[in-house]
């Protein structure tokens, strides 16, 4: 799992439809001091995200397993909500 | 599996049900010389580790979900599996 900060939404009619009905969300990943790292990247929400929290998300096979695991196509799925900053201890 | 730092908790009470009662670490990729990394990543605690410990980290779903919560089939790609006592090179 990877921290991370959404920032964006991503609308798409036409999908697979074993996504419909799920929330697809920009997120960039970000270091342990919180900076940014790497490229955006596209997740499926499994907890309810928001634009501008901190979130981590789960990477692989695995991601798909909060849904229905044998036809949900994701490999980045957010799976938990960092309930603020200062929760990051370091 | 990677050597790792630990150097931080992270405290999320919106989360996927799987990650109830787990500890989640913010670890920092170490080399094998103990020099960090750039890569972050978060781990779920399986052995009492302790922020500043060395430590080993399995990144493949069956093993870390098994090792982290007791059952396999998770939305969990990284575990702590152990703590390193120290790395011998030739």
């Amino acid at each position: 799992m990877q921290l991370a900060r959404v920032i964006g939404t991503v609308v798409a009619t036409v999908k697979n439809e074993s996504l419909h009905g799920r929330k697809l969300l920009v997120v960039q990943t970000v270091d342990r001091n919180l900076d940014a790292i790497g490229k955006p990247m596209v997740a499926v929400d499994a907890v309810g995200a928001g634009i501008g929290e901190l979130v981590f998300w789960c990477r692989g096979k695995e991601a798909s397993f909060p849904f229905k695991r044998e036809d949900t196509p994701t490999d980045c799925t957010i799976v938990g909500i960092v309930d603020s900053e200062q929760h990051v201890t370091r | 599996m990677i050597p790792a730092r630990v150097v931080g908790k992270v405290v999320a009470t919106q989360k996927n049900h799987r990650y109830e009662n787990a500890r989640m670490m913010l670890c920092q990729q170490i080399t094998p010389e103990g020099d960090e990394t750039s890569y972050s990543v978060l781990a779920l605690d399986s052995v009492d580790a302790g922020v500043g410990d060395t430590v080993l980290i399995v990144q493949e779903g069956w093993g870390a979900s098994t090792a982290a919560t007791g059952k396999v089939g998770a939305a969990i790609d990284s575990a702590i599996v152990g703590v390193v006592d120290r790395i011998d090179l030739l």
